[in-house]
């Protein structure tokens, strides 16, 4: 007992980081029957199609450059701070990092009070397991209930009025490495919900539990036999040797997106087991994956892989977008996905057909993707291998675009992409150490891209697969984007600005700096009061960037600060942690 | 009542020390040897303090003449940034007690034992075992530890699976699950589950020595363009706390014999650097 008691003392004590393994989620230009009014923000990137965008459009790009905090709300927590809260009614519910706290916050009565508070009993022994940061990206909201994904592999529904948990249900176990960092999306009476843990070679899933109940209705696997993945007709398990897939990785620990005519919904799976690829050949199907699922049964229409065999860690859960849009003529029902690897993919969401795939950042892995078979055509001299080193990959593990979800504006017809400007070397004969055994690791180097600006905030035309304009940014744009009505958009970045700018030239026209660094995602939402306010979160992921360098893969980073070799070793002189919602209104 | 006691003791000397090795309270008399372990990775060290590592640290504490304290956190990634580097200082440990010469995270001492990576199979009933390029290996279960991080297969397994052996290969896990999660992988060569299994020797070693099996552990020899598959072992501190590394150094030196007395009590395999080859159990 004796030193039970200290452990736990001193894990509490312990500051923990969290890293950026976030996604984005799906923009709805698709009808939406369910969506709210625009009053309301009650998903966590806006809408079923993920667009991120509100037709409010009080704040415009004339007087935006008057914006002053109205309120601002501590949540007690230190560590990376995702996603962004809701506001459902006159209520704003707010979630945290580790351990999982939900506030809901009574928007009717001045200051924002709190209405109730959930904090979930979980054990401290989950911190460590975490892949990259204690975070957690969001809630979801239906018929009175708040859904909340737990670290701990835990999937809970309270009452939006009380906080009382009205169900709990394990998904997994932590001990085995499964975690959950992601939103659940609800779709009819079902809560559809992920897996994190692709580092310690968890089989990815996604499951849908009953609404009222809990009951697991269904879970598809992203690797191995037909039935078990849900889809049918493949070679899941011959893209593998062996019996590699039981650990195939393909985690689910992105954004959900929907499409209620369709009736699909769509997710990526992230990087493949936790083998080096010279232990995994093959495709690793169906690793890096975006899938097409009927909610109802959770069998898979189609899934394309975007990036076979990996070896760069190009973890491919970002959000899927889910617009419609004009190409050579022809009106489209497409999904777009600016992926880790680098490239931005339009598909036909209905069949899975790929239409379009561009570099949106500097891209030398693959020249480019051949439309016809779906596959990219690599550059042999930037595939890794453990055994050697591989310079100047670009982009870096940390991807062209993390998991911070991209908006999309139906008025500009332009996706605002916060994106990455990183390139990386692949070292394989470092000693590292892990469980108590010494190994020669490969060691991912990230550092500045291009130009020397590690971030770049792009205007990004879904029509010609280009760039309209594009703000280089110092730090990284490492936050969500949103768009709203007024032709502004706002994102935030990792120094700790709020910054809004003009949706069609980029003009940066008001900026604030919040008290943390930003890696949540702004939102938009009409008070009580019938006022437009705009809320971030702000709450840097972890010291000296580690949030950032933790996602890497690359503990060999010199962690403590200042002048360290990674990418991001001066955050810690920008920010410090803490997290910190602040909310936004004209005067 | 004493658990209690120890708990508030702990919260009061997070706040009332600060950062630095054996650190001399200003309102108590007290030394403290802080050191970072992980709570459950026998037979390194656990939070029953059962482990090596735990009987090195409680000897060097007792040589500074400090009281031992624990910073717990599994040993994976973060774990340097969680303890050594933690952001409040009054939260860090100093020293860690066991990491391979050349982990970059930290400051390491000379090495005061070297050990490798060993083939452990069933006396008697597998045939010997001596290199990668035994063709046994394309025919049996091979056991191998995952060591949770992409691309960060033991040594021994890169060079496998160069050689195109990789469908006979069994993976286990080294979490918090079981027990003993580590021991697993030995309890499956015991058990017959595997044919070889293929361990980082101090763990081969203190679990192969709880079988009732008998099984044998031999070193697997590194071929000419293998990777290394032996490693020194070295105490790590905060790069630049060399007045630290030096003190450890002084008592390394002085409690050689002790040292090693310990290391062979759990069965550890040590390694002559110069030779690079096992000369004792």
């Amino acid at each position: 007992m004796k030193v039970s008691a200290l452990l736990v003392t001193a894990t509490l004590m312990l500051p923990v980081f969290m890293t950026a393994c976030t996604n984005a989620e799906a923009p709805r230009t698709a009808a939406d029957p369910a969506a709210p009014t625009d009053k309301e923000w009650s998903m966590p990137n806006k809408n079923y199609a993920s667009t991120r965008y509100s037709t409010l459009n009080t704040i415009n790009t004339d007087n935006v450059k008057t914006l002053k905090v109205a309120w601002t709300f501590s949540t007690g927590v230190l560590r990376g701070h995702e996603g962004g809260p809701l506001v459902v009614g006159e209520t704003m519910y707010v979630h945290t990092p580790f351990p999982d706290i939900v506030y809901a916050l009574d928007l009717a009565k001045e200051g924002a009070p709190i209405k109730w508070k959930y904090v979930p009993k979980q054990d401290p022994k989950v911190i460590p397991i975490a892949c990259c940061d204690t975070v957690n990206r969001g809630l979801a909201y239906a018929d009175g209930s708040i859904f909340l994904n737990q670290l701990d592999a835990t999937t809970v529904a309270l009452d939006a009025a009380t906080g009382k948990e009205l169900w709990k249900i394990k998904q997994g176990d932590y001990k085995n490495g499964q975690t959950i960092t992601s939103a659940p999306m609800v779709v009819k009476d079902k809560v559809i919900s992920g897996i994190s843990g692709g580092e310690f070679g968890v089989r990815g899933f996604v499951t849908a539990n009953d609404v009222k109940t809990g009951k697991q209705v269904w879970r598809m696997y992203s690797t191995g036999p037909e039935a078990e993945v849900g889809f049918t007709g493949t070679d899941n398990e011959k893209s593998w040797k062996g019996d590699e897939w039981k650990r195939g990785g393909g985690t689910t620990w992105g954004w959900y997106s929907y499409d209620p005519e369709l009736n699909l919904f769509y997710y990526g799976t992230g990087n493949p087991g936790s083998w080096n690829p010279d232990q995994r050949p093959g495709d690793n199907k169906w690793s890096m994956t975006i899938f097409a699922r009927d909610p109802d049964t959770g069998l898979a229409k189609w899934a394309y892989q975007k990036t076979p065999h990996d070896a760069w860690d190009y973890d491919g859960i970002n959000e899927n977008v889910l617009i419609d849009l004009t190409l050579n003529g022809q009106m489209r029902k497409v999904l777009v996905n600016f992926d880790r690897n680098g490239f931005s993919y339009t598909l036909d969401r209905a069949t899975g057909e790929l239409l379009m795939a561009e570099p949106f950042v500097n891209v030398n892995w693959a020249k480019g993707i051949d439309l016809k078979t779906g596959l990219p055509i690599e550059n042999p001299e930037k595939r890794t291998s453990s055994a050697m080193n591989t310079k100047d990959i670009c982009p870096s593990a940390m991807g062209g675009k993390n998991q911070q979800p991209v908006a999309y504006s139906p008025r500009t017809n332009l996706f605002y992409v916060p994106a990455n400007n990183l390139c990386m070397d692949y070292e394989g004969v470092k000693i590292a150490y892990q469980a108590g055994q010494p190994y020669v690791g490969a060691i991912v180097l990230s550092r500045p891209g291009p130009g020397g600006n590690r971030g770049e905030f792009i205007a990004w035309d879904p029509t010609t697969g280009k760039k309209a304009w594009s703000i280089p940014e110092g730090l990284a744009a490492w936050g969500g984007a949103l768009a709203t009505g007024g032709d502004v958009v706002f994102y935030g970045t990792m120094e700790g600005w709020l910054k809004a700018v003009h949706a069609k030239t980029g003009e940066v026209l008001w900026k604030f700096k919040t008290p943390s660094g930003i890696i949540g995602n702004p939102m938009t939402y009409t008070g009580p009061d019938g006022k437009q306010y705009v809320a971030v979160l702000s709450g840097v992921g972890g010291w000296s960037g580690i949030a950032v360098a933790g996602d890497l893969g690359a503990e060999a980073l010199p962690t403590d600060a200042l002048g360290a070799v990674g990418a991001f070793g001066d955050v810690g002189s920008f920010s410090t942690q803490g997290g910190v919602l602040t909310v936004f209104a004209l005067p | 009542m004493t658990h209690r006691a120890s708990a508030f003791i702990v919260v009061l000397s997070l706040f009332s020390f600060s950062a630095g090795f054996v650190q001399t309270s200003r309102k108590e008399d007290t030394k403290q040897f802080r050191v970072c372990a992980d709570p459950e990775n026998m037979p390194f060290s656990n939070q029953k303090l059962e482990g090596f590592e735990n009987k090195i640290a409680e000897m060097f504490a007792k040589e500074f003449g400090a009281s031992l304290r624990y910073v717990w956190w599994g040993q994976r990634r973060g774990f340097i940034r969680n303890t050594m580097n933690a952001t409040l200082k009054e939260a860090r440990c100093d020293v860690v007690i066991g990491v391979p010469v050349g982990y970059d995270l930290v400051q390491t001492t000379k090495p005061y034992y070297r050990s490798t990576y060993v083939f452990v199979y069933r006396k008697g009933i597998q045939a010997p075992i001596k290199s990668l390029d035994d063709p046994v290996l394309k025919r049996i279960r091979i056991g191998v530890h995952l060591l949770g991080d992409d691309y960060t297969n033991p040594p021994p397994v890169h060079e496998l699976a160069k050689r195109g052996i990789v469908e006979n290969v069994v993976g286990f896990d080294t979490f918090y699950s079981a027990e003993n999660p580590p021991g697993r992988i030995v309890d499956a060569v015991a058990a017959g589950k595997v044919g070889v299994a293929i361990v980082w020797g101090p763990v081969a070693g203190y679990f192969a020595g709880r079988q009732v099996v008998p099984l044998e552990m031999v070193a697997v020899p590194s071929g000419k363009t293998d990777l290394p598959f032996a490693f020194d072992m070295a105490m790590g501190v905060r790069p630049g706390d060399t007045a630290l590394k030096e003190e450890l150094e002084k008592v390394l030196d002085r409690k050689q014999m002790e040292i090693q007395k310990i290391l062979k009590n759990y069965g550890v395999p040590l390694v002559d650097r110069a030779l690079g080859k096992a000369i004792s159990k």
